[in-house]
């Protein structure tokens, strides 16, 4: 699956999706790209969506952390939804999991804004 | 063996020989998911550290071991590098740093994992997974 990133505006709350791999030379920097791009833009509320991301390397997982600190930096939240559990298992491992805010539903994590 | 010059590109092409290989040899697909993990940090580092993106300079791939393992020996012309200064990713002060997790991730889905230098300089590495009945070995077995 060709790595793609899209968005989509729901109230205040930006969407960033993924689609296929988030590896080094692929989808890490776009997704570094769509973040910066929608806080750039004055984005407080992002919400990555990760439902149909297939595979991340420790440069997806980087880009991920610098996208988080760059929101926060920002005054801006970043959380994740629809995690894999593979994927999610990724950032488990890194302990990771528990410096994000994860939700398993788009209802859910839009409320939590 | 194959021979990979330093693009990124060339993780899919390691990926794929890895997926043939596990057909090939019955390797289940949870299993199959962490060795390609893994060996997509493997060749990462030998491009990105070892190589440093020099497209002339290459990586070496070899796929085999027995009935009950596969071997993984992923090898660059690089100068090698200190395997004991690379920081620990799950110490809090390296928690929020953007990179550092790689080898990592492939002790973590990896049964075995060593670093050596080449006999002409670059560094040799050499994983191993287990395959007998630890297949599904993944997080699960963490």
């Amino acid at each position: 699956m060709k790595t793609t990133v899209t968005t989509r505006d729901v109230g205040d709350v930006k969407i960033v999706e993924l689609h296929g791999k988030i590896t080094i030379g692929a989808g890490d920097l776009q997704m570094r790209e769509a973040i910066h791009t929608a806080v750039s833009a004055g984005a407080t509320k992002l919400l990555i969506d990760m439902k149909d991301v297939t595979t991340i390397d420790s440069s997806g997982v980087g880009e991920l952390v610098g996208c988080y600190t760059t929101a926060t930096h920002k005054g801006a939240k970043l959380k994740l939804v629809n995690l894999p559990p593979k994927i999610s298992d990724v950032l488990t491992v890194t302990q990771l999991i528990t410096v994000f805010d994860v939700f398993t539903n788009e209802k859910d994590a839009l409320a939590s804004f | 063996m194959l021979w990979l010059s330093s693009r990124y590109e060339n993780l899919e092409l390691g990926q794929a020989v890895l997926e043939y290989v596990c057909r090939v040899r019955g390797i289940e697909n949870d299993a199959e998911h962490w060795i390609g993990v893994a060996l997509r940090e493997a060749l990462a580092n030998a491009i990105k550290h070892g190589n440093r993106q020099d497209p002339s300079r290459r990586v070496m791939l070899t796929l085999g071991g027995s009935t009950d393992d596969l071997e993984i020996v992923v090898g660059d012309e690089g100068e090698g590098f200190e395997t004991a200064a690379v920081a620990d990713p799950l110490a809090p002060e390296n928690q929020m740093k953007t990179s550092g997790r790689g080898i990592f991730y492939m002790k973590t889905f990896m049964d075995d994992v060593t670093f050596s230098r080449g006999a002409r300089g670059g560094t040799i590495l050499t994983m191993r997974k287990h395959l007998g009945g630890d297949q599904k070995k993944g997080v699960q077995a963490l």
